[in-house]
């Protein structure tokens, strides 16, 4: 548990995680060729391997074809409407467990005798998979969007809150204290001391967050059958449209991308002034 | 994690408190606030009766009664098993493919990109198109889990690969520790806190596809039978159900816990050191 948070409590130390960063700029234009060439190769493979019968075409068929669904569906208004749909509930669903986390992180993390006394509550709730309250959320919402905002709001909340409450026990007592010799009031000290510190830590349980979140919206989509991408995967499966499958998770592997791109860039922007964002533009 | 430490340093703090009473504070920590959330569920179930609902009580007799020995080998230790398979078979993949792609600049930048496609890929969605694939067996759910908890492993453990301590590779390199003690040591060593910041990672998305694989497409195992329960609104056995994975749940957690903590013991001990305890 320590090393998790070890790792995820140090977002600024590699806030693009693997993502291609051009460390020395002489390189970065051959990293990108090099990168071109992955994709166009991985291509060129998932073409190849249908067309000379490795995976029969019905299982897998030939990246033209599947992209070529794809451009088919981008045209279509309910393509439009599932996509929003999905980033309607990710966003909602994000938008409350990042409220609750971020308000009762600062809460009970500032308040030694609360973390103490909630300590069990949240090391038990923490684990459990949110799918398991899948049965609940169907009996409770139906297929309404309300039974996937469950799912999303319960798997969310932990990853922000936990990161919350190791922000808020992570400030500088140096700075606290000299804060507090100066005169500042407890508003100014949340305001000047508290949130900067914490900031990190909560924007890597945003991150962490929203990847998760998206993972339950589409799950509660596909399973529980709430509109949206999931949805259509589902109904495109069960009319053995193979292509369409296909084009469909590329759609979701695309608005994940841009889910991670999105929030990193956040990152970034919240803590241009922290040393490691800084550290990283000088080298 | 770090809450618990704290209580340790405040007990340590405090030289007049006994070893009773610190023993019955630590009690009161851990069990006043699930009592008093229990007491709380027991007296909304029985004020207002919603039928879906039940009193703890009740959850807990029904627990005890439909989880028994002829349901626990027929449903929950093969999901378990597949479980548990289909982790380690993705750690032991994503670390090797890992290792491999953290050593060689090249082959990173040529795949980066596609790597980084699939990760951003909500796992889920391989459920329908994975029992397209190969209908709905043990080895398309063992396939599921596999591809996709390997990609916070893989990441992770490329990232931790590439950031091993240059002056270590140098000093492996003088001391000529090449070979296999070279990877043990060395390059898997240091990368050992990020893997297992992946493996954690891993293992709750191992949960969470292990049971919808189950509820997609199939007709035993844990998620089927929960499902099955809401389904014919056999409420007290559907929450024994949510009860159950959620002990799942939490019994992994602190498993991974402790095999955390042997593997990184002296990283732990090296980050006490450098914050100077």
């Amino acid at each position: 548990m320590k090393t998790d948070t070890a790792e995820n409590a140090r977002p600024p130390a590699r806030p693009s995680g693997a993502g291609g960063r051009p460390r020395v700029p002489r390189r970065s234009p051959n990293r990108a060729v090099l990168g071109i060439v992955g994709v166009v190769g991985f291509l060129l493979l998932w073409e190849a391997v249908p067309r000379i019968g490795l995976i029969p075409a019905r299982f897998l068929p030939p990246a033209s074809e599947v992209l070529a669904a794809l451009g088919e569906r981008l045209v279509l208004p309910e393509f439009w409407t599932a996509v929003g749909d999905t980033v309607l509930t990710w966003g909602i669903g994000l938008g409350i467990a990042f409220a609750a986390a971020s308000l009762l992180g600062f809460a009970v993390g500032s308040v030694p005798v609360l973390r103490a006394f909630t300590h069990s509550t949240v090391e038990f709730l923490r684990p459990i998979p949110s799918v398991a309250l899948i049965p609940l959320a169907i009996l409770l919402y139906g297929t309404d969007m309300a039974s996937t905002l469950l799912l999303v709001v319960y798997a969310a909340f932990w990853q922000i809150y936990i990161q919350v409450l190791y922000g808020v026990s992570d400030i500088d007592p140096v700075a606290e204290q000299t804060a507090r010799s100066y005169g500042l009031g407890r508003l100014s000290r949340l305001r000047y001391i508290a949130w900067p510190s914490a900031l990190p830590y909560v924007l890597t349980g945003l991150r962490l967050g929203a990847a998760v979140a998206l993972i339950l919206t589409i799950t509660g989509q596909l399973i529980i059958g709430t509109p949206g991408l999931g949805q259509q995967i589902s109904v495109a499966k069960n009319s053995d449209a193979t292509e369409l499958v296909y084009a469909l998770i590329i759609a979701t592997g695309a608005l994940g991308v841009a889910v991670n791109v999105g929030v990193r860039a956040l990152e970034r922007r919240a803590l241009r002034w922290h040393a490691s964002v800084r550290g990283e533009e000088i080298a | 994690m770090s809450a618990a430490s704290t209580d340790t340093r405040d007990a340590a703090r405090r030289p007049g408190a006994s070893g009773a009473s610190r023993i019955a504070l630590r009690a009161l920590h851990l069990l006043l606030l699930p009592l008093v959330l229990i007491g709380a569920w027991w007296l909304a179930s029985a004020v207002t009766g919603l039928y879906y609902l039940p009193t703890p009580g009740e959850i807990a007799a029904t627990f005890v009664e439909v989880w028994g020995a002829e349901r626990l080998a027929a449903d929950v230790l093969p999901s378990i098993g597949r479980l548990i398979g289909g982790f380690t078979l993705g750690s032991v993949l994503g670390v090797a493919l890992g290792v491999v792609l953290g050593l060689s600049a090249r082959l990173r930048a040529v795949l980066e990109p596609v790597l980084e496609f699939f990760r951003a890929i909500p796992p889920p969605v391989l459920v329908p198109l994975l029992m397209l694939f190969m209908g709905v067996n043990t080895t398309m759910k063992l396939a599921v889990i596999v591809s996709g908890c390997i990609w916070p492993i893989l990441l992770n453990t490329i990232e931790g690969v590439r950031a091993v301590d240059p002056v270590l590779i140098d000093t492996c390199r003088c001391y000529g520790v090449r070979g296999r003690r070279w990877l043990t040591t060395l390059v898997l060593r240091s990368a050992s806190p990020q893997i297992m910041a992946g493996m954690r990672q891993g293992l709750s998305i191992a949960i969470i596809l292990m049971v919808i694989s189950e509820m997609f497409a199939s007709s035993s195992g844990l998620g089927y039978t929960i499902i099955q329960f809401q389904r014919s609104f056999a409420i007290p056995e559907m929450w024994s159900g949510i009860l159950l994975l959620g002990l799942l749940g939490f019994g992994l957690s602190v498993l991974f816990g402790l095999a955390e903590r042997r593997v990184l013991y002296w990283y732990n001990g090296v980050r006490a050191a450098a914050r100077g305890e």
